[in-house]
């Protein structure tokens, strides 16, 4: 298991504008989203449906489309906007150029 | 005047020599006839008949077909009761039971078949006889010995639950007995029904007074010390006390005899399309006996094809005829009940139709089976109210009404709305995503408006999407007055309130060249919207080609990485394989590329490529390296492949050259961005091998140098012969009409609007008007576009040189190791 607290992902242009890029943490994947209007976010990588890699989805301000089957996720919150299942959402902050996740 | 023998005096034999005659054989040749049963001729048919009503046979009407004058009259000599039992093929004799030794020029066998009696304890009083009381139903003599034997008797056991053996049981129940059918199959009739009719039937004998017991083989016979039947011992239905067992268990060709003589046998005696033996020109076989082609034919109506060519040929009043099989087609009353059965009884390819009528209750059950809109089979029962135009249908091929239905019923067929309100709640709507039609009602009652919103809340129709109609009509039922007009189905994209031509005229205007400054600027409240994205990207690519502002985060994940993402979140990579020509140098390096990268799955794919199935993302760039292949765009709403046959270099039917258009097409078209992907195919002559009948665009070669060109064909989720855009004279001319056709489907169709959707909205009158004859003055500029839009083209798969962004190629899954997928 990946400890609470908080861990260092890298540099931030890692994640190119407007895509996603995932990481791991420990036994820990996550997605981190840099939406063109500005922001950071990162979710559980896994899409809970089908197990698509939601690092690869399509992002606007608010959500992340699975490439998969089209499911979508609220950035904020992982809240799904088109099923029943939602993804984990960690807080994810920019830090010094670097992307810094809270576990 | 040469001698011609007939062994065989049952139908076929007496039908070939009647046809005989009528050709003016008599006047050719000196006619003998060997005949096994000691009596003229007769209607075997007519048997089940006669049991019924329990008549002398000198009384049953129209059993006899020739009576004794007719041979007399025509000079005949008939051997009755006697049997032929052996062939000297090469004196030319045959010689008889009774010593006698005969002559022959030529030869017709026509000895039928006899009842099969299946092993079975009890059934045999010695090596000849059956045990008393145990009979086979084929013969006039088996037939007047049941009629005796069931005097007195209370109850019966039929064996078989065939025709036959129903037709025993029914003249059986006529002497008064109780009669059980006892048949090993789970479906009565099983040769001519499928296992639904055999139900149906099954419950109509159950009314007439039969029992049935079906999925129940026979294991012994039981009968006193006498030697009197007492019953039958079943596997399953434990022992039935019956006083008599008819046998009826299928026949089996009299071969024998052409055994013994030499003539080659299988199940029958092998003949060829004259009917003759394949081993002897001077022996033919007809008949029950006979097998053309692996096949048997149990039934009258071949019997008569195969007499009147046998004839024809015979006297040479056709010397050319020829028997090219039957096509089955019967009706009979069995046991009361009506059934007309004729060619399939199922259907046997997944895109034959089948059409299904059951209403069991009143014995009926109806079935039509269509194969390329021909009629190849059809079953009633019950109800044979139809059987002559189906029957017309069957023999003639003639075209069918498009409502199959309407070869069952007169009536109207309820209008596709009612369809959908009467459709069950369980019943699942949308096959891909298993919606129900009562999710979608429950949903319009949670308060959805429109069916765009329907189809967005419970996914219906957002996979292959050939259930959108259904939807729709589901939902507008389920609204009733409350539907109202959803405004977004006409946009392009859902978060900008226009449709195509208005969004790219405004796109012009505003000199917008990615799709971010298009949301800015034409968007609610200028947000970017993640399912916008990608119909943007193609559309400005298409408008603006190299002057297009390429912005990687407005890609889909396949267009971003140049390959198609599988459920694993590994790729398939298919290089470029123009007209599905490759070489060995080329299957070489793949081979090396599959070996190095630990490929899982490689696999042919129907565009006839090579398909890498389950590379690692991270492992793209190198993969495309080594294979040194540009990209076979199989991952992107764009032009995809071009399928071809093998043209005129080695097929001797080949008209064109589709090999060489193929490749040219597909090299100069290769990768195009489109609203929906692009399947082509070019194919040699009409024969169709690269099924261009069913592509986006289908190129195919007709005679006199010439090429049709067809747009809007799909054999996907949905299967559409494509419309005939026009005919060319040259292989230019494809080039520049296919394109022509395909930039303005690029300009004008909905995003994700496949060609098959787009041709029959437009109308194929319209497309001929603007693309083939220039109504609207559009086709130089239609041109231009084009070419603007391939000079943008660049090979994705160079970018393994220089990443687009950073970690472009970058495992998305960390953690999981891949593949996932089984390896072959």
């Amino acid at each position: 298991m990946t400890g609470a607290g908080l861990y260092r992902l890298g540099r931030m242009d890692q994640i190119p504008v407007g895509e996603g890029r995932a990481f791991a943490v420990g036994d820990e994947q996550v997605a981190v989203f840099r939406p063109r209007g500005g922001g950071l976010h990162a979710l559980q990588a896994i899409c809970p449906h089908r197990g698509g890699p939601l690092a690869d989805g399509l992002i606007d301000a608010g959500q992340v489309v699975c490439p998969l089957h089209n499911h979508a996720f609220r950035l904020a919150d992982g809240h799904c906007t088109t099923g029943e299942w939602s993804v984990r959402a960690f807080p994810v902050a920019e830090d010094n150029g670097e992307v810094v996740v809270r576990f | 005047m040469r001698k011609l023998v007939v062994v065989g005096n049952g139908m076929a034999g007496a039908r070939t020599v009647e046809e005989i005659l009528a050709r003016g054989g008599g006047e050719m040749f000196r006619i003998t006839m060997f005949g096994d049963e000691p009596h003229g001729n007769y209607n075997r048919i007519l048997l089940s008949e006669l049991l019924a009503r329990g008549a002398d046979p000198d009384e049953q009407e129209d059993l006899f077909l020739n009576p004794w004058e007719w041979y007399r009259e025509n000079g005949i000599t008939l051997h009755a009761g006697v049997r032929v039992v052996r062939i000297d093929p090469f004196a030319h004799r045959v010689y008889a039971d009774d010593g006698s030794i005969t002559r022959y020029d030529q030869l017709v066998l026509a000895t039928g078949s006899r009842p099969f009696f299946p092993p079975m304890e009890g059934i045999w009083a010695d090596d000849k006889t059956l045990t008393p009381g145990v009979f086979g139903f084929r013969t006039l003599r088996d037939t007047t010995a049941m009629m005796r034997y069931a005097g007195g008797k209370q109850r019966a056991a039929v064996i078989g639950g065939g025709l036959l053996g129903l037709e025993a049981g029914r003249g059986l129940q006529a002497h008064g007995l109780d009669v059980h059918v006892v048949h090993s199959a789970e479906g009565l009739m099983n040769q001519q029904l499928d296992a639904q009719a055999g139900r149906v039937l099954r419950h109509s004998l159950e009314q007439l007074g039969f029992t049935v017991h079906t999925g129940t083989r026979t294991t012994a016979i039981r009968r006193t010390t006498g030697g009197a039947v007492t019953g039958v011992v079943t596997a399953d239905a434990g022992t039935l006390d019956v006083d008599m067992v008819v046998i009826a268990t299928g026949i089996r060709p009299n071969i024998g005899l052409a055994m013994v003589s030499g003539l080659e046998t299988q199940r029958g005696i092998v003949v060829d399309d004259q009917l003759r033996s394949v081993d002897d020109d001077d022996i033919y076989a007809v008949g029950e006996c006979a097998q053309h082609r692996g096949k048997v034919y149990g039934l009258v109506a071949p019997l008569w094809e195969q007499a009147a060519v046998l004839a024809d040929h015979i006297t040479g009043a056709d010397p050319l005829a020829a028997y090219h099989g039957s096509q089955l087609a019967t009706k009979l009353k069995v046991a009361g009940v009506d059934v007309a059965a004729m060619g399939l009884k199922e259907p046997e390819r997944p895109d034959d139709e089948f059409v299904q009528f059951s209403e069991p209750r009143r014995g009926v059950y109806q079935t039509v089976i269509i194969r390329d809109g021909i009629l190849v089979g059809a079953t009633l029962l019950g109800d044979v109210s139809k059987v002559a135009a189906l029957t017309q249908a069957f023999d003639r091929r003639v075209p069918l009404p498009e409502e199959r239905v309407k070869l069952l019923f007169d009536i109207g067929v309820p209008p596709p709305e009612v369809g959908a309100e009467e459709l069950d709640d369980q019943a699942q709507v949308c096959n891909c995503n298993g919606v129900s039609k009562g999710q979608l009602v429950a949903c319009v009652t949670g308060g959805q408006r429109s069916v765009g919103g329907v189809m967005a809340a419970t996914r219906a129709g957002k996979g292959c999407g050939s259930c959108k109609g259904l939807v729709s009509d589901i939902v507008t039922a389920a609204l009733g007055a409350d539907l109202q007009a959803d405004p977004a189905e006409g946009y392009y994209v859902p978060c900008i309130p226009m449709d195509k031509p208005q969004l790219m005229a405004e796109i012009r205007r505003c000199g917008l060249r990615s799709p971010s400054a298009v949301f800015t600027a034409l968007a609610q409240e200028g947000a970017e919207h993640a399912g916008s994205k990608m119909a943007l990207a193609s559309l400005l690519k298409m408008m603006w080609g190299e002057q297009y502002i390429d912005e990687r985060d407005a890609r889909f994940i396949n267009d971003r990485v140049h390959a198609n993402i599988q459920r694993d979140g590994t790729f398939s990579v298919v290089p470029q394989m123009a007209g599905g020509v490759t070489s060995a140098a080329q299957l070489r390096r793949i081979a090396d590329v599959a070996e190095r990268y630990n490929v899982p799955l490689i696999k042919l794919t129907g565009g006839q490529r090579i398909d890498l199935l389950g590379v690692r993302k991270e492992d793209l760039p190198g993969v495309w390296a080594d294979l040194d292949m540009p990209s076979g765009h199989a991952y992107g709403k764009s032009f995809r492949t071009v399928k071809t046959c093998v043209g005129t270099d080695f097929c001797r039917f080949g008209l064109g050259d589709s090999t060489r258009l193929g490749i040219d097409i597909e090299q100069r078209y290769h990768g195009l961005e489109s609203p929906a992907k692009m399947k082509l195919a070019v194919s040699g002559c009409p024969r169709n091998c690269a099924e261009s009948y069913v592509k986006d665009v289908g190129v195919v070669a007709v005679e006199g140098g010439r090429w049709e060109i067809y747009v809007g064909g799909a054999a996907g989720a949905t299967v559409r012969k494509g419309d005939l855009l026009t005919t060319v004279d040259s292989r230019d001319e494809v080039l520049t009409l296919a394109g022509r056709f395909m930039q303005y489907y690029r300009e004008n169709a909905r995003w994700l609007e496949r060609s098959y959707d787009f041709v029959p909205r437009i109308g194929v009158a319209e497309l001929q008007a603007i693309v083939v004859q220039d109504r609207d003055g559009i086709a130089g500029r239609l041109d231009e576009a084009m070419q603007h839009s391939l000079d943008a083209y660049r090979d994705p798969w160079q970018e393994h040189l220089q990443p687009a962004t950073e970690g472009q190629f970058r495992d998305a899954l960390p953690l999981i190791a891949l593949p996932k997928v089984p390896v072959r």
